[in-house]
């Protein structure tokens, strides 16, 4: 029998293990069961204090223990659990050997302030310099530091714990960044490189100086009280996102190989599409060419119509501007069409997970499609009349859905969307 | 997708080199320092630590708003500097048709501090009896709200495409050395296999950084006191953090050829690899595997290196090196010092160059390890080994 092809003559790309975890909880089954109860993982930050925040609130993961404290060591914390869980349910290679390429979307990494502070205490003066810094950096002292803030820290870790083959690829695109990580996985496979690929990312970064950074360019919900009700995307009262940590993980791997070794088929990666916007560092072209032309390339790589797609699992981050830039690209893509398709955000329960997002909202499209629920978009009260999208307000519904939209866009001017689809008949 | 995509695999070749670096900018200006063996060090400034510092530049040539140029920090202006250049010489600048398709992959570091919040910050913190929310009051306070997009990984290509308008696609890979690797690697095999026709990579770094010589000092990998050639490091290790910015444009021959554009050389293969490095001579036969893979099929072919003098890294590649005794070596950490996320686009830089001079630049080395060579090269073959992680390598040739 030959092997199957897309319609553009290429490998199909399919899925056959995913592992996430959000400020709902752990796995699959948990998120989902509180995803389409319409739970938020909004709460009020315990693990540094908050006085003169102007945002208290973040969908923080605290059920993984990380101490003392570091966004990487709980980025990389997060990004073991979803892989165990993901390959675990593909059933591929063994114990510490993954037959393909590792791809991972994670913050960049650097030094943090628990660390600045440890190593102003082994200085002892007052009056602390970097020089004074440097000069007790050495000597095998902090050693460990060198290896955990390294940019590719963590993608090392994961390559060396799961036996990926070849050089790991870590990677950032912003809040594009977890669907980059897939995308990166379908042209390997396609390309013919590989069977299996192992697509990741995690984002663990709720720390003092991360909230203040997003917080100082006026991108956080100030809506502190109560927390659960803060992340409002598409209401007329949203005033922006909800940091939040999570991490998802795929194993991708070729209809053929997935077919041949008989692992079930949770879904395919029927497109990807990128493209840039070069308008503004934060906000998005006002003509929107570049978001439409991104939902377009998605199409196309697909080889599908708008008409095709009968759910988008939106950006929504709930920042007064992506949701009306939202907005104007999909209507212009779809038309009248965009008032009726179902469109809902995660966002507006597990927060923004930034370098996860992509990925995690991968895996909530493809349990959509296997368990035919739309997950809602809750704290929708007050609609926007400016963007009248059917955003599933509030409850879950039981809809058919074939094939599922999933946008990304972020800072940067990066834009990504992938389409994912049930097995092919 | 594109509408080229042609039969087969494509050949791509390299149609533009831009170079901001410590010797200079532009391709005439690095290549007579090289020539003349010159190397810019400067032991004082960051002293006992040695650096490259960048060589001025009119930043006003390649990003021409000063607007633009105050949200960047050093490496992002680098970067797009360099980058402009690359776009310069590939006879593509401004060309709103070719550069709204240009895919684009950054190998980028980032998160350059302010060091002066936190100084005041720690300070502050070991005089004692800071109140709780002091950390939250002094950063909410003190740190520019645009420094973030300064810090930012993905903001050196967001700047690319705001200044220069590469829009295609832009990817963003971190990771030291192996991230530019792999930007090769990917951007290559996208090329070959007919997804993009041409593409945009390399990297920067700003090596005159306390908070990042803090980094590279947690393991005693910096260079200290007195600068010398990499090979005659062997006593006192270390790399030479150094600054620069290097990118080129792959294209494929196809497309080049119908714009009428003169390549420099042709990118024939990148590979890549991550060895544990739990035991000796992991990395040795980790760029053994590699050179297997690569296809060099010149006795003679030279061998530019990234190496710098990180140890065991340096001493477990010059072993690889010797092993293939024939090949001209050079190593680019002694001109350039080590540029990390830059250092192996520096080295395809410099091959295709080479190439298309047909000439090899002299050694410069006190020790005698790289020899000279006088023959013109057809094929160089360019080393990257991470000082940490990951082994590198590409093969570049000569478009007779």
């Amino acid at each position: 029998m030959a092997a199957p092809r897309d319609k553009l003559g290429r490998p199909i790309v399919v899925v056959t293990g995913m592992g996430v975890a959000t400020s709902l909880g752990a796995g699959k089954s948990d998120n989902w069961k509180k995803l389409t109860a319409g739970e938020s993982g909004i709460r009020t930050v315990t693990r540094f204090p908050i006085e003169g925040l102007k945002t208290t609130m973040a969908g923080t993961v605290d059920f993984v223990p990380v101490e003392p404290f570091s966004s990487t060591d709980l980025s990389e914390r997060l990004a073991d659990l979803v892989v165990e869980e993901a390959i675990a349910q593909a059933g591929i290679g063994s114990a510490g050997d993954f037959p393909g390429p590792l791809f991972l979307a994670n913050a960049p990494i650097e030094l943090e302030w628990p660390h600045r502070e440890q190593m102003a205490r082994a200085i002892g003066k007052t009056e602390i310099k970097y020089d004074d810094m440097l000069q007790i950096s050495g000597g095998g002292r902090f050693t460990p530091w060198h290896r955990r803030f390294l940019f590719g820290s963590i993608v090392d870790h994961l390559a060396e714990r799961f036996g990926t083959k070849g050089s790991p690829i870590s990677l950032s695109t912003a809040c594009a960044s977890g669907a980059t990580a897939i995308q990166l996985g379908v042209e390997a496979i396609r390309r013919g490189e590989t069977d299996a690929a192992l697509c990741v990312a995690t984002e663990g970064s709720v720390n003092p100086e991360a909230l203040i950074r997003f917080s100082l360019l006026s991108a956080l919900s100030t809506q502190n009280s109560p927390p659960q009700a803060a992340s409002k995307p598409f209401s007329k009262n949203r005033d922006g996102f909800v940091m939040a940590e999570g991490a998802g993980a795929l194993v991708l791997e070729s209809y053929e190989a997935a077919r041949a070794r008989g692992a079930k088929i949770l879904g395919v990666l029927a497109g990807c599409g990128e493209l840039t916007d070069s308008f503004h560092r934060t906000r998005s072209s006002p003509d929107g060419k570049p978001i439409i032309g991104c939902v377009r390339k998605a199409l196309a790589d697909a080889g599908m119509t708008p008409e095709q797609i009968d759910h988008i699992n939106a950006h929504g981050t709930a920042t007064p501007e992506n949701d009306k830039m939202e907005y104007l690209g999909i209507s212009t893509v779809f038309g009248e069409r965009a008032k009726q398709i179902p469109i809902s955000s995660n966002k507006s329960m597990v927060g923004h997970t930034i370098s996860a997002a992509g990925a995690v909202e991968a895996i909530f499209s493809l349990l959509t499609l296997e368990h035919q629920r739309i997950p809602p978009t809750i704290n929708y009260e007050i609609p926007d009349p400016a963007i009248p999208f059917d955003v599933v307000p509030n409850k879950a519904r039981d809809a058919k859905v074939t094939a599922v939209m999933s946008n990304s866009f972020g800072f940067g001017g990066q834009n990504a969307s992938l389409i994912l689809t049930r097995e092919p008949a | 997708m594109t509408e080229t995509k042609v039969a087969g695999p494509a050949e791509v070749w390299i149609t533009g080199i831009g170079l901001a670096t410590s010797l200079g900018e532009g391709l005439d200006a690095n290549w007579q320092a090289l020539e003349a063996r010159r190397v810019n060090v400067d032991e004082k400034t960051f002293a006992p630590y040695v650096v490259h510092p960048f060589a001025p530049v009119n930043f006003d040539t390649q990003i021409p708003k000063k607007g633009d140029q105050r949200q960047m920090e050093a490496w992002q202006r680098i970067g797009t500097y360099a980058a402009g250049l690359a776009l310069d010489t590939a006879g593509v600048k401004g060309n709103k048709e070719i550069l709204s398709r240009m895919d684009m992959i950054v190998a980028a570091g980032g998160g350059e501090r302010d060091l002066a919040v936190d100084e005041a910050i720690v300070s502050a913190q070991a005089k004692g009896n800071v109140p709780p929310g002091f950390l939250n009051e002094r950063l909410m306070n003190d740190l520019r709200p645009t420094l973030f997009l300064a810090q930012l990984s993905n903001l050196l290509a967001g700047n690319i495409a705001i200044v220069h308008g590469v829009t295609g696609t832009s990817r963003t890979f971190m990771g030291e050395e192996t991230a530019a690797v792999d930007a090769a690697r990917i951007a290559l095999a996208r090329i070959v296999d007919g997804e993009s026709d041409i593409a945009l990579i390399g990297g920067a770094q700003n090596g005159e950084r306390k908070d990042l010589l803090v980094l590279y000092e947690f393991d005693d990998f910096n260079l200290k006191n007195k600068f010398e050639p990499v090979w005659a490091r062997s006593a006192r290790p270390g790399f030479a953090l150094g600054s620069a910015g290097a990118f080129l444009v792959l294209e494929s021959k196809a497309h080049a050829e119908a714009r009428g554009a003169k390549p420099y050389a042709r990118l024939t293969n990148v590979v890549g690899d991550h060895a544990r490095r739990k035991e000796p001579g992991q990395v040795t036969a980790s760029l053994q595997a590699l050179w297997t893979q690569l296809g060099v099929t010149n006795e003679n072919a030279p061998v530019i290196t990234g190496a710098a003098g990180a140890e065991p890294a340096t001493a477990e590649e010059r072993a690889f090196l010797q092993s293939h005794p024939g090949h001209a070596v050079r190593a680019t950490g002694t001109m350039f010092g080590h540029t990390m996320e830059a250092q192996f686009p520096i080295g395809l830089a410099l091959a295709a160059l080479s190439l298309s001079r047909g000439a090899l630049f002299p050694p410069n080395d006190s020790t005698g390890f790289e020899i000279e060579m006088s023959t013109p090269p057809s094929q160089i073959v360019v080393v990257g080994t991470g000082h940490w992680r990951g082994e590198g390598m590409a093969l570049v040739e000569a478009i007779s």
